[in-house]
């Protein structure tokens, strides 16, 4: 829930709620001359549309905190347009644009389990698990044994997205992948 | 746990180090200089009333000390004429990367003395110090190369602001304007490579300045900056019982009004200043100083906790 804040509880990594968006304090700076008034100067970013700018605030600055709280919800279905999630405290469903999903959508299969932020209770981003595991769909055939060489090749995934794998990874193989790098981990056995 | 504590610990070492080694040269800077060193208390019943400095409460009706002056200047007023200390100050809700809610202040004072007579005392102190630390190297501070032996720049408040802030402070500028513009665009261009005198603050910024008698626009206060840092507040003291009276009552208005605090009047110092002759006192950031000739990036990194 959102609560009040003062300008003194201003820090690197809070969030502050300002004309109605949600907007994290990313650079943090506090002046005062010795016997002046203090000056709270933040570098804010929109945890929307990614916007940053500057502000500087007084003491006698009062804050609304951001009303932001994390849900663990259910991968269902893309329609295309959107994403389809159930929330797994509620079993209610809620949708959200590509553009809020952004490349999360690269590693989410159906029934994956993601952490979805919601805003005012209005989903505005969403993270999947560090790691995530996802079938090869198509690939140039794989070439047996070689498990040394360290060559790549691209593959694509269930889930649309390309990525270079080692070039013994066969289609129809579901591999494990590093969500933050975007990276190949290791084959899965079946 | 332990090895993350270790790490950082071992990391503030050299800055700890050189902070050690500038405490021993101030107190030998200013035993050469014939000065006693006295300890006040760091509990107290009635702080110093400032405006913007909001003291830590420490139990009922008592607080931690925002600054010794009050009882350095009681000292003054029962005879003592050359005093200094280095002690820590309290002040709530003072944090950032040149600000510590506990921090480390020197403070001397002169009986007989002046403003002037202060900013020489910061430069010989200033220069005996570095010359003691010997650095290897040149000194630097974010980027910016340091000159302690070089001719110091000296420059008043009114033309400070006219170059750096284009308008003129006057004798009782607008609180609200000023004191950003201090600090967003005035104090960030002072002391490169020198350290920098900025005197002669307009009246109603005096704190417990005594006003200039040539000029009643502006008080007999000074600070000294050094690469945009504000490193020292000095001035000539206000030694009238009753103006100085004046000036803590309307402060204590201001903070019940604002804060919703009421803080006592300091009776015992207001008393001793019916004592108190011509003098001086100055107020300097050590921890500051510290950051400057060690070239750290925070004044966490130069207390150890």
């Amino acid at each position: 829930m959102a609560s009040i804040l003062t300008a003194g509880e201003l820090r690197k990594g809070v969030k502050l709620e300002i004309d109605g968006e949600p907007y994290l304090i990313v650079d943090f700076e506090f002046t005062k001359p010795g016997k002046g008034q203090a000056l709270y100067r933040c570098r804010l970013k929109n945890m929307i549309t990614g916007i940053q700018f500057d502000r500087t605030y007084r003491s006698g600055d009062k804050f609304n905190s951001a009303d932001l709280e994390e849900q663990e919800m259910q991968f269902l279905y893309s329609d295309g347009q959107n994403y389809h999630f159930m929330n797994m405290s509620n079993y209610e469903q809620i949708e959200m644009t590509g553009e809020a999903v952004g490349d999360a959508s690269n590693f989410m299969s159906e029934n994956l389990l993601v952490s979805v932020l919601l805003f005012q209770g209005r989903p505005i981003a969403i993270t999947v698990p560090n790691f995530v595991e996802l079938q090869i769909v198509s690939s140039a055939p794989g070439i047996k044994g070689d498990t040394a060489s360290g060559a790549t090749k691209p593959a694509t995934l269930s889930t649309g997205h390309v990525i270079q794998v080692p070039l013994f990874v066969e289609e129809g193989e579901i591999v494990r992948i590093d969500t933050r790098s975007g990276q190949y981990v290791e084959r899965v056995k079946g | 746990m332990q090895t993350d504590e270790k790490r950082v610990l071992g990391g503030k070492k050299r800055f700890l180090e050189i902070g050690c080694r500038v405490h021993r040269l101030i107190r030998a800077f200013f035993e050469g200089e014939g000065f006693l060193e006295v300890q006040t208390p760091l509990l107290t019943s009635a702080p110093a009333p400032e405006a913007h400095i909001s003291p830590i409460a420490a139990g009922p009706s008592l607080f931690l000390s925002t600054s010794p002056e009050l009882h350095m200047k009681r000292l003054l007023a029962a005879g003592f004429e050359k005093i200094f200390q280095i002690t820590r100050a309290f002040r709530a809700g003072e944090q950032g990367r040149f600000h510590h809610p506990e921090f480390t202040i020197l403070e001397w004072y002169r009986s007989g003395a002046d403003y002037k007579d202060l900013q020489q005392d910061c430069q010989n102190l200033v220069r005996f110090t570095c010359r003691g630390l010997a650095p290897g190297s040149p000194l630097r501070f974010r980027g910016a190369d340091l000159d302690f032996e070089g001719q110091w720049d000296r420059t008043t408040v009114r033309r400070a602001f006219k170059k750096f802030a284009g308008w003129d402070p006057g004798a009782q500028p607008d609180e609200d304007r000023f004191d950003p513009d201090m600090s967003l665009k005035v104090q960030e261009n002072l002391g490169f490579p020198t350290p920098c005198i900025l005197e002669d603050y307009p009246a109603s910024l005096a704190a417990l300045a005594r006003i200039k008698p040539q000029d009643p626009e502006v008080a007999e206060r000074f600070e000294l900056f050094w690469a945009g840092v504000e490193l020292a507040n000095g001035f000539s003291e206000l030694t009238d019982p009753r103006e100085q009276r004046e000036r803590f009552r309307a402060v204590i208005e201001t903070k019940k009004r604002l804060e919703g605090m009421e803080y006592p009047m300091p009776e015992p110092f207001l008393e001793s200043l019916e004592h108190l002759g011509p003098c001086a006192g100055i107020a300097f950031g050590v921890d500051r100083f510290v950051m400057l000739v060690s070239g750290a990036e925070s004044i966490d990194d130069v207390v150890a906790f």
